[in-house]
């Protein structure tokens, strides 16, 4: 089984703090980590590795420094990682660096899973994981608190829920975002922080992943900040019910109230 | 104080600090109040290849010695030295098979014990037979290919999870000392079976066990090194040991110290933190150097030892109780410093005061110790 897991440098939370003049996040001289969610995305690709055979790739897009993350992500049983590092890339929202990993994929190779935490502790947006797999074209679930069997070419996993989980199966290849719940992650090893430090971490840049320069970076970001506040609790909720037809002709006309 | 490790010695701190801090410390207190073996935390530690530091690298280890042993079981012990007694125990009961073991023996244990997929024992004491080891009456009698074990083992640290035991037997009672030998005894081994749990006052979450070996049949090849050689190897294993056990005493009093610290600048008593007060504060100066002096002499001890001297047993005793002395009194020391406080099951250092007693008793009580000193120099002085 070829896995693939994107691996994302974040602030340590720690230490966060917003731009007041920007709204964006004030990243001087605060300690990265390996994002939190990405840790548990990680070792369940290295269980699966273990139990069904198959490498594991680290992937991440980030400044230079993000490399640390790789190293780490060796240590803890990756068989490998790959940057992909670029000024072009700088300032890029969700829906750039979704691409910018999707090219960068394709890239180094084909695979059956891919693995993203569910959310980054920074921007938190939880939207990487399923742009992904949109820009890839691939089957998706978000908030994995278990994969369950690996079977005739598709996984069947358990996504969380608030009442409970469902359990959903997908043909593979196939994207999956996974919650904190999936798995209890394992201390680097001794030989895993041994191969961690001599590895090789290619650095691949927009031009080696073939990236359009209006689809990278900040060009390619839609999206502008333009406040940041902490959202009311969640309100009503409703469930649709019927056919798929009838779900979205009702969501249609539930979402007419608003306009 | 920089004592100029390696990169991999880092390594190895690092990893098994990490264990402790997210693996062990997190549960160290349910463990202590159930009295619950830690067979997961075990799983972790293997993983972590933490087993294998002292195995040799064609046996799948990393080649370390006593000195890498000390390093991982300082940080372990600053968790839980009821867990980090579960590790040493281990090494300790496959230190025979390093130290007199032959080949096939070292292929056919040492890989699973540098994976972690097993862990052993040292079956030594019985109920007549402590600080004086030759009055075990333990037999081992060749019974055309297979030797019969008959005798009962106590307080045997990971009886009962351990899959592979070292146990000394007399295979020639009338020679006394010089008639015991070594066997290794595995669990499922016919006629061998595990007796009383003990119930104790610390290092709850390590198990301490008898050992009953009744008509116990093991084939030929598990006597480990010459017939009669038995307390030889017991005494050469012992001296590679002690460090270790030393080195649970560093750092258990090295995290009863950050306790005491920690909690000395935050309670407040007339008007001013208490670190405050010459008094506290001297306390802690004292625990702070004891701990300091103790980590380098184990330190040094071990270095000794790694480089394979003729004579390690006064150096390896000598650090035994220095460290394990200063990690009572430390301990002792914290829970004065937190007050009632530090008497409540709500702090760590009312289990670290607890655990400390133990590493004055196991592995030669500190007056046995004494004794080997002493009659080093006597020897040296001659
Ligand atoms: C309010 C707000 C403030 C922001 N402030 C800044 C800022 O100050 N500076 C700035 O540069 N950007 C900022 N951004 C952009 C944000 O960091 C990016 O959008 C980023 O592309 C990923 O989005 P996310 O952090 O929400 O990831 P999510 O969608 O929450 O991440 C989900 C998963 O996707 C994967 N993933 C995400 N990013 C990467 C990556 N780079 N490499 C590999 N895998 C990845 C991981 O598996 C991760 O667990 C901000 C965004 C928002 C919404
Ligand atoms: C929790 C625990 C785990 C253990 N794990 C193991 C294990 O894994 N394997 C194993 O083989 N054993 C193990 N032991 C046994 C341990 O090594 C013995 O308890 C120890 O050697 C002391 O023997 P004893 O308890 O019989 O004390 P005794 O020998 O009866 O001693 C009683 C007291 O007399 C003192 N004393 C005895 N002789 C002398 C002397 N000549 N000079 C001065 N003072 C003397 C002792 O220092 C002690 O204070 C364990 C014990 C405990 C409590």
């Amino acid at each position: 089984m070829e896995l693939l897991v994107c691996i994302k440098q974040v602030p340590d939370a720690k230490d966060v703090r917003l731009d007041p003049r920007t709204n964006t996040l004030a990243r001087e001289g605060v300690e990265s980590i390996m994002n939190p969610f990405d840790r548990h995305a990680l070792e369940e690709a290295v269980r699966l590795k273990e139990a069904h055979g198959g490498t594991v790739t680290a992937l991440s897009m980030g400044p230079p420094q993000a490399e640390a993350v790789l190293r780490e992500a060796i240590a803890c049983g990756a068989d490998r990682g790959v940057l992909v590092s670029d000024r072009a890339f700088a300032g890029a929202d969700t829906w750039a660096t979704s691409y910018t990993l999707a090219r960068a994929i394709d890239t180094i190779g084909s695979f059956d899973l891919i693995l993203c935490g569910k959310q980054a502790i920074d921007g938190d947006t939880a939207q990487v994981g399923p742009g992904l797999a949109a820009r890839m074209n691939l089957p998706y679930v978000t908030c994995v608190q278990k994969t369950r069997d690996v079977v005739d070419g598709g996984i069947e996993v358990e996504r969380m829920m608030d009442d409970g989980y469902d359990v959903v199966r997908l043909p593979l290849p196939a994207l999956l975002t996974v919650v904190k719940d999936i798995n209890e992650p394992r201390v680097p090893s001794l030989k895993g922080k041994m191969k961690a430090r001599k590895a090789d971490i290619p650095v691949l840049s927009a031009a080696d992943i073939g990236a359009e320069e209006a689809c990278i970076g900040l060009a390619g970001s839609p999206t502008r900040v333009v406040n940041v506040f902490s959202p009311e609790p969640r309100g009503d909720r409703k469930i649709f019910t019927g056919t798929a037809e009838e779900q979205v002709d009702q969501l249609i006309e539930h979402l007419r109230d608003f306009l | 104080m920089d004592y100029f490790l390696t990169e991999e010695q880092e390594m190895i701190v690092e990893t098994a600090r990490e264990i402790a801090r997210e693996k062990i410390i997190p549960v160290r207190a349910e463990l202590d109040e159930k009295n619950e073996f830690a067979a997961s935390i075990l799983e972790d530690i293997a993983r972590a290849d933490l087993f294998g530091i002292f195995v040799p690298e064609e046996y799948g280890g990393l080649g370390g010695g006593c000195f890498e042993i000390v390093l991982a079981l300082e940080e372990l012990a600053k968790g839980c030295v009821g867990v980090a007694t579960t590790f040493a125990a281990s090494a300790l009961g496959i230190f025979p098979v390093l130290i007199a073991g032959n080949e096939e023996q070292k292929q056919k244990y040492l890989p699973d014990i540098a994976a972690g997929s097993r862990w052993a024992a040292f079956g030594l004491t019985e109920a007549n037979a402590g600080s004086d080891a030759s009055g075990i009456q333990t037999t081992a009698v060749l019974d055309g290919d297979e030797w019969v074990l008959n005798g009962t083992k106590q307080w045997i640290t990971n009886g009962g999870e351990a899959q592979i035991y070292t146990i000394v037997a007399l295979t020639d009672p009338s020679k006394g000392a010089r008639g015991a030998s070594i066997f290794i005894v595995e669990d499922g081994d016919p006629g061998f079976s595990y007796g009383k749990k003990e119930d104790k006052m610390g290092i709850r979450s390590s198990a301490t066990r008898e050992l009953i070996m009744q008509d116990c049949r093991i084939p030929r090849d598990r006597l480990v090194g010459r017939k009669g050689t038995g307390f030889i190897t017991v005494m050469k294993t012992l001296d590679v040991s002690r460090p270790g056990i030393a080195s649970l005493g560093v750092g258990l009093g090295q995290a009863a110290l950050d306790e005491a610290v920690t909690y000395a600048k935050q309670r407040v008593q007339f008007g001013k933190p208490i670190i405050g007060f010459q008094a506290i504060q001297h306390m802690l100066a004292d625990m702070a150097t004891q701990v300091e002096a103790a980590r380098a002499l184990v330190y040094a001890a071990a270095r000794h030892i790694d480089a394979h001297p003729k004579n390690m047993s006064k150096v390896s005793s000598m650090c035994k109780v220095f460290a394990t002395d200063m990690a009572m009194k430390v301990t002792v020391d914290a829970v004065q410093v937190l007050g009632g406080y530090g008497y409540m099951k709500e702090y760590p250092v009312e289990k670290m005061m607890r655990d400390a007693k133990i590493l004055q008793i196991y592995e030669g009580t500190n007056q046995i110790q004494r004794n080997v000193i002493g009659q080093e120099l006597n020897k040296e002085y001659a």
